[in-house]
Order: C-alpha cells, then sequence, then structure tokens
C-alpha cells in the first residue's frame, strides 16, 4: 500500500487551473522527485500534501486512510512535514526554541524544559551535520543555516512523509552532501520523501521515481534509472506553440539601451552583457531566482547597479532611483501585479495618470477632465474593458488590471518598456490582448524587455532571447534558432555551474 | 548590557551625586506607589505588543474598573471581595477588544481607538461625570491602615509582575506568544492557534489592568470618574524602552519594569536636578526615540564618525 496516495486533485485560484486531475503516490522508503518548470504546479501540489492549501476536488490518503480534515496541524499529526526554500521559522527566537516548537506538543501551563530543549537541538543539529549554535536567534541565520535548521526538526519529528522545495538551492557541496546522507537515513528508515528540485542532474544521487508536472498535469512518472536529463526536460516543455503570438516583424532601429557588465552585489546580479534596439523584443527566460527580476530592478533603479555600465540611445547613463528610470523613460511593469502594478483601490483614471501627473494638473491641481481624457484614450487604444475610467481599478479583471498597468506608462511615451510576468494568472483572451498590445508597443519603435516563465510566450513573442541562470545572462538565441529544450536546458546548465560555487 | 538598564543605572548615579535627597525613604516610597498602576498597565500592554498587537484602550478600561470598584465597596462589598471582581470586569473589557481583534479581525490599533472612545464615554454617560464618594471606612487600602496598606499594595503587585514574568519565560502558553508574534502564519502551520492567543492576551491584559484599578483606588478616599487618562501612552512606552517590538515576538517583563521605573523616575528627578518640570514630556519623548533608533542608528552613526576620523 501506498504511504500517500492522491488521485485526481484538482485546484484552480480565481479561474486559474493549477492542478487538473493530478493523481501522485509515494510509497513508504522512496525518493520520489517531483519537477516541471515554474508554474508547472508542483508547489501547489505539495502545499495540499503539507495542508497548506485546501485542494478542489479530489482524495488524498495516508495509509489508505482518506484524509478529511485539510489543515497544517491534521498533515502533520499525520507525520507529513514540509521544509520550503524561505522556511517558515520565528526569527525572534533561539534555534533550540524554534526546534523544540515544531516537536513539542503540551499543556499551555505546562513549563518548559529549556535544558532538554537544548540537548535536543544540539543532538538534532548534530544530525543534519549542521555546526550552529543552540542558543543563536534565527534571525542571524543565512537562509542556508535556516534550512538546516528546518531540517533537524524534521529529523526530530520522525516525519513519515517528508516534504523537501528545492532544499539545495542555496546550500554549498558539502551541505547538500550532508543532507542527501541524512535523506538516505530516512528513507531507511521507511519514510517517504518528496524531492523538488529544478537541478536534474543530482536526481539521480537520491531520488528513486521522478513525475514530471506540465500546466497542473501530470505528464508521467517514472523510475529514476529511466529518465535521463534530456528526457526529463522533454517531458517538462512538451507544449504545443500555439498561434496566438502575434508578433509583427519590425525593422529594428538603432540601439535603444545596453547593459554592459552590470551587477549588483545584493541581488546577486552579475557580468549581464545584452542589447535592445528600438522596435525588437528581447525576450528574458530563465528559472526563478535566475536573476531575471534583479536585472529589471537594477534597470529602473530599484537596486541600482554596482559594477557596469548602462547605455541609452548610445548615452552612459547612471540610474540610481527609480525616478532616474522614469525620466529617461524607462518603463517597468512589476510582477505580481497586485502588490506593485496597479493601485486596485483607485480609480482607472487615476491609475493612469499616476506616472505622470505633470501633463494632466496645473498648477499644482489635477485638471480632472483632462485625466478622463487621456484615460479614455488609454482605454481605447488597449481595448481596456471597464465601465468607466472611474471605476476602481480592483473591479477589473487581471488581463485589465495588467492593460491599465501597461498604459500608465505608454500615456507619457517611454521608449523601454520593461515586462516582468506580463500574463502571469490572466486568462487566455486578455494573454493573447496583452501580446498584441507589446507587438504594437514594439511596431511603435519601443525597446521591449519581456522577462516570462510561460516559454512558448517568450518564443512565439521575441526577436532574441536572453537566458538567464544564477544572476547572469547565459546565452542569447535569435527566435529562429530557440527551442524550448535549449531553453530549459541552458537554464538548467547555468544553474549548476553557480551552484556549485 | 540592555539600553534602559544603562539608562536607569546613568540616572540613578546622576542622582546620588547631584541630589541625594531622591533617596529619602519617603519618596522612594511614594514614587512606587505613584507607579503600580503604570507598572501594572504596562505589563498588561506588553503581553498584547509580545503577540504583534496594540492596546490604546487600557485607560478607559482603568477608569471603568475603578469606578465599579468604588460603587461595589460602597453597596456593602468587603474589601477581599474587590481585587478578584475588578479582575474579571478588566478580563470582560479586554475580552471585548479580543473578540473584535481576534473574532472580527479589526486591526487592533482602529478597535482599541474605538473601545477606548467608548469605554470612557459610556462611564461617562453612566455616573454623569461624578466622583464616587462616601466610601466605607474599609475601603482605603482595604482597611489595613496607612502603614500595612502600602505594604501590601507593591508587595501584591511585585508578586504578579514576577508570576508574568516568569510565565513568559518558562511556561509554554508564553513561548506560545512569542512565537505567534514573531511569525504569526508560521504559528498557524504549526497548529499554534494565533487567533486564540491573540484573544488571550487582550483579555490578561484587561485583568491585569482590572487589578491595577483597583490597587490604585484604595489609595484614596474617593474614586475619580476620569481616572487613567493618558496611561495608555505611558504604559506603551514604556514597554517599547524596556525593548519590546512593536511588531511583536520581542520583549520581557524585566525590560518594561526597568522602562516604568525610568519613566517614573524622571518626573520627580528633574524637581530634585531643579530643572523645569514643563520638560518632562519632551524628556520623555526623546527616551523613546534613543530606545527604539538608538540600536538601528548607533552602529551607522558610529561608523560616519570613524570615517570623519
Amino acid at each position: 500500500m501506498a504511504l500517500l496516495d492522491a488521485s485526481s486533485v484538482n485546484k484552480s485560484y480565481g479561474g486559474v487551473t493549477a492542478l487538473r486531475d493530478v493523481s501522485f503516490e509515494l510509497r513508504g522508503g522512496e525518493v520520489h522527485a517531483l519537477v516541471g518548470e515554474n508554474g508547472a504546479g508542483k508547489s501547489t501540489l505539495v502545499g495540499i500534501f503539507a495542508g497548506r492549501v485546501p485542494p478542489d476536488s479530489g482524495v488524498i490518503s495516508i495509509d489508505g486512510v482518506p484524509v478529511t480534515d485539510h489543515a497544517p496541524s491534521s498533515a502533520r499529526a499525520h507525520g507529513v512535514h514540509a521544509i520550503y526554500q524561505q522556511p517558515a521559522l520565528f526569527p525572534d527566537l533561539s534555534v533550540a526554541e524554534n526546534i523544540a516548537l515544531s516537536l513539542e506538543s503540551q499543556s499551555p501551563l505546562a513549563p518548559v524544559n529549556w535544558r532538554r530543549r537544548r540537548l535536543q537541538a544540539r543532538d538534532l543539529l548534530a544530525r543534519a551535520a549542521a555546526s550552529i549554535d543552540p542558543e543563536r536567534t534565527v534571525s542571524s541565520l543565512s537562509i542556508a543555516e535556516q534550512q538546516l535548521v528546518a531540517i533537524a526538526t524534521a529529523v526530530g519529528a520522525r516525519a513519515r512523509v517528508l516534504i523537501l522545495d528545492e532544499p539545495t538551492a542555496c546550500l554549498s557541496a558539502p551541505e547538500i552532501d550532508a543532507l542527501f546522507a541524512l535523506v538516505g537515513e530516512l528513507r531507511g528508515q521507511g519514510a517517504g520523501i518528496i524531492y523538488i528540485s529544478h537541478k536534474l542532474d543530482e536526481l539521480p544521487r537520491i531520488a528513486d521515481r521522478v513525475t514530471v508536472l506540465r500546466d497542473g498535469r501530470r505528464v508521467e512518472t517514472r523510475e529514476m534509472a529511466a529518465a535521463p536529463a534530456a528526457e526529463l526536460i522533454r517531458l517538462m516543455v512538451g507544449r504545443e506553440l500555439s498561434a496566438i503570438f502575434p508578433k509583427q516583424d519590425v525593422a529594428p532601429g538603432a540601439t535603444a539601451v545596453e547593459g554592459r557588465g552590470l551587477g549588483c552585489r545584493r541581488t546577486g546580479l552579475h557580468d549581464v552583457d545584452f542589447t535592445i534596439r528600438a522596435g525588437e523584443i528581447l525576450g528574458v527566460a530563465g528559472l526563478i531566482g535566475s536573476g531575471r527580476t534583479a536585472l529589471a530592478q537594477t534597470l529602473f533603479g530599484l537596486e541600482p547597479a554596482e559594477a557596469g555600465q548602462i547605455l541609452l540611445g548610445g548615452r552612459a547613463v547612471a540610474i540610481d532611483a527609480p525616478a532616474t528610470a522614469r525620466a529617461l523613460g524607462i518603463a517597468y511593469v512589476p510582477e505580481d501585479r497586485g502588490r506593485c502594478g496597479v493601485i486596485g483601490a483607485m480609480s482607472v483614471a487615476e491609475n493612469v495618470t499616476l506616472t505622470d501627473l505633470a501633463s494632466v494638473s496645473s498648477r499644482g491641481f489635477v485638471n480632472r477632465e483632462r485625466e478622463d481624457r487621456v484615460a479614455e484614450h488609454s482605454c481605447e487604444r488597449l481595448g481596456i474593458k471597464t465601465r468607466g475610467v472611474r471605476a476602481a481599478v480592483s473591479e477589473l479583471s487581471g488581463g485589465n488590471q495588467q492593460k491599465v498597468a501597461v498604459a500608465k506608462w505608454l500615456s507619457r511615451g517611454a521608449r523601454v518598456m520593461i515586462l516582468d510576468e506580463p500574463t502571469q494568472g490572466v486568462d487566455v483572451g486578455a494573454k493573447a490582448e496583452i501580446h498584441r498590445l507589446v507587438s504594437e508597443m514594439a511596431a511603435d519603435g519601443l525597446a521591449v524587455m519581456l522577462i516570462s516563465s510561460d516559454l512558448p510566450e517568450v518564443l512565439g513573442m521575441s526577436d532574441r532571447v536572453a537566458v538567464m541562470a544564477g544572476g547572469t545572462i547565459v546565452g542569447t538565441m535569435n527566435r529562429g534558432d530557440a527551442t524550448p529544450e535549449k531553453i530549459l536546458s541552458m537554464s538548467l546548465g547555468g544553474m549548476r555551474q553557480a551552484g556549485t560555487s | 548590557m540592555k539600553p534602559v538598564l544603562l539608562a536607569l543605572t546613568a540616572l540613578a548615579i546622576l542622582l546620588a551625586v547631584v541630589a541625594p535627597g531622591f533617596y529619602s525613604p519617603g519618596n522612594l516610597r511614594e514614587l512606587a506607589l505613584n507607579n503600580v498602576a503604570a507598572l501594572l498597565a504596562a505589563v498588561a500592554v506588553t503581553l498584547v505588543i509580545l503577540c504583534g498587537e496594540i492596546d490604546i484602550s487600557i485607560g478607559s478600561q482603568l477608569a471603568v474598573c475603578s469606578v465599579i470598584v468604588g460603587e461595589l465597596a460602597r453597596a456593602g462589598v468587603p474589601a477581599w471581595g474587590l481585587l478578584p471582581i475588578a479582575a474579571a470586569a478588566g478580563a470582560g473589557l479586554g475580552a471585548v477588544n479580543g473578540v473584535l481583534v481576534s473574532g472580527w479581525r479589526i486591526p487592533s490599533i482602529v478597535a482599541t481607538l474605538a473601545t477606548m472612545a467608548i469605554f470612557r464615554d459610556g462611564l461617562r454617560w453612566a455616573t454623569g461625570g461624578a466622583w464616587v464618594q462616601d466610601l466605607p471606612a474599609g475601603f482605603q487600602w482595604f482597611g489595613l491602615g496607612q502603614r500595612a496598606g502600602p505594604v501590601a499594595v507593591f508587595s501584591l503587585t511585585a508578586v504578579i509582575v514576577a508570576v508574568l514574568a516568569w510565565s513568559l519565560r518558562h511556561l509554554t502558553a508564553g513561548r506560545a506568544l512569542y512565537a505567534t508574534g514573531s511569525n504569526s502564519e508560521a504559528a498557524r502551520l504549526l497548529g499554534l492557534r494565533p487567533q486564540r492567543l491573540v484573544f488571550g492576551a487582550f483579555t490578561a491584559a484587561g485583568a491585569l489592568v482590572g487589578i491595577a484599578a483597583c490597587l490604585n483606588a484604595v489609595r484614596f478616599v474617593e474614586v475619580p470618574a476620569n481616572a487613567g487618562l493618558g496611561l495608555e501612552m505611558k504604559a506603551i512606552a514604556a514597554a517599547v524602552i524596556g525593548g519590546a517590538a512593536i511588531t511583536g515576538g520581542r520583549g520581557t517583563v524585566a525590560g518594561t519594569v526597568a522602562g516604568v521605573a525610568l519613566l517614573g523616575a524622571i518626573g520627580t528627578a528633574l524637581t530634585f536636578l531643579h530643572v523645569d518640570a514643563s520638560w518632562e514630556k519632551a524628556i520623555q519623548g526623546a527616551i523613546i526615540l534613543a530606545a527604539v533608533a538608538g540600536p538601528a542608528v548607533a552602529p551607522s552613526f558610529a561608523r560616519s564618525v570613524r570615517a570623519a576620523r
């Protein structure tokens, strides 16, 4: 009997499907790898196992008994233990106490045995091969050390199902060896381990079986030995290139923006070279955390470059703040539209004119009629569906909100447009419209940087594709040469080089 | 050593040199008794701050509980019965805040801003602003007299504060409070039920304020209808000066006690040091800023001083 069995699990977030009819089986004493592109549904699936995300439908059974109560506490009671990339710890408390809080379950009025907590922490940390003083406050630990504390906790909890989400992303080589030894030990004791990783080359070292997810569906489950990396990559990307990407052919003009050796210590960006010509779309592909957003933030002055040079129209410029970037004609539509892209409580008109209030104001007062006219023009041009320019942006659909985020920059005539995941979480119709819009912007002579995890989108829209990994661009391809397999193997390969340092 | 202890020590030494009169038994006794209510209120608000919330209604809670204590004493409730009743009344008021914050999910600053006004104006409506007078002889100092009464009040306060300090450090429930304030989402994932802990913290804080109201009221022969004005600010200031993080998860009862001592001593010390008393609030404000900004600003300030050299 399977230790953990999921059948026909479905989950969608507000119309966007994250998991469709996924079945998954974990045996006791196996390490089961889970792979897939960004957004394939890996995190949602393990979130459901850990009780963090309630499924819309489907049955999860542990030891053959269906789980009815989808809550973190009941998952833990069943011995399911999850460790995420950013461990959920208590920053103000000591390491020993963090471990103890997960393991102890005593009445609220029971006194704490600090000595036992300390000894227990020391013992578990030693088993996780972590040399961390149990008395240290967690906020003083690095992410890697925090990860080790979380792993030590899982060992102490005698987890039967252990979920590791990209555990080696920030560990060094000896730490990875120690982690693998520990995982092997737990497997020997009969635990089942679900192992999410983008480092395909490390999977044969540790995994027994592998399941590939793509677009929220399970593609295949195989024995690890029968799944070479090239085959896994093919399974991960095998998506049809649909005809909804209408990039018009534009004869590119002069170089609009150029980066030479850009670097920023804080975000890990280093040695980035690229050029985008007027009328050109440069697609930027790469895994989450590969430096794509960091590059956008550097160009827009949010994380100013500490090394290298940015040239706009051939002239070197110093971009030290978003206001400077804006004045130079650089526009940035960030990912996470809800938090950074638009201001939901404000009206469409207010959002559209936000980047250029001066043009609709006189003597410090906003002229509402002029603002309405600018907004109406934008809505017409971009096909924004709203009941009026004075409607709150939060009433609009995701796709229309995204168009507002773009409109606010178009209304002030930008020269360089940076789009970070512009179609994430929007429906197919709105996606096609956004693609049409981006294509038109390029036709108007804008230089566009299109950051996206959606490989068909990158391949369909871009004149050239740059692939990022480990904080730098590891390769650039022309539209004709780029294939999903090439892009993915470059992203994964580059990460391998950076990860072992 | 903690900054607040450093400041307290510095003040103590300054007073010992410049104004030894500050250390007369009479002055110290007066100082301690004047700050009993502030001490309990500050410890109460520390509980709430630790789990990442705030309670600015405690001054109003104190006023309501004081009048309840007075009215019950006049109605013939014996002195020994007043304290538990005051605690229960305070717990009830605190529970109202707890329901608003953890049940209705109203941000605590807004919820307690509302109850601050409602409690105080509700009291004004009920009493017409009249003080409670004609209290029975056994009311003042619980009938223990001018000598034993203050000793009893102060000892009881000390015991309560000590028990709380120990509980927060050594009881499972106390640690759960820190965990909730430090990372409420992680606490939820562990099954610690943060909402219930927040409710508990508000209720316990209310009970403490009720006790504070009772211990404060018995010092006098009348109960004012407007007690505790501005108490919440003094209590929050003491907690923050004592090292409590306003975002939750960090702080100790001992720190808060030191904060109360520093704020309490400053006022009297100014008189002894012949500084105009109108500076008191400004100096308290400066201490708050130093306590909060000091640790953040000091390293970069030290760097720039080194760089300038």
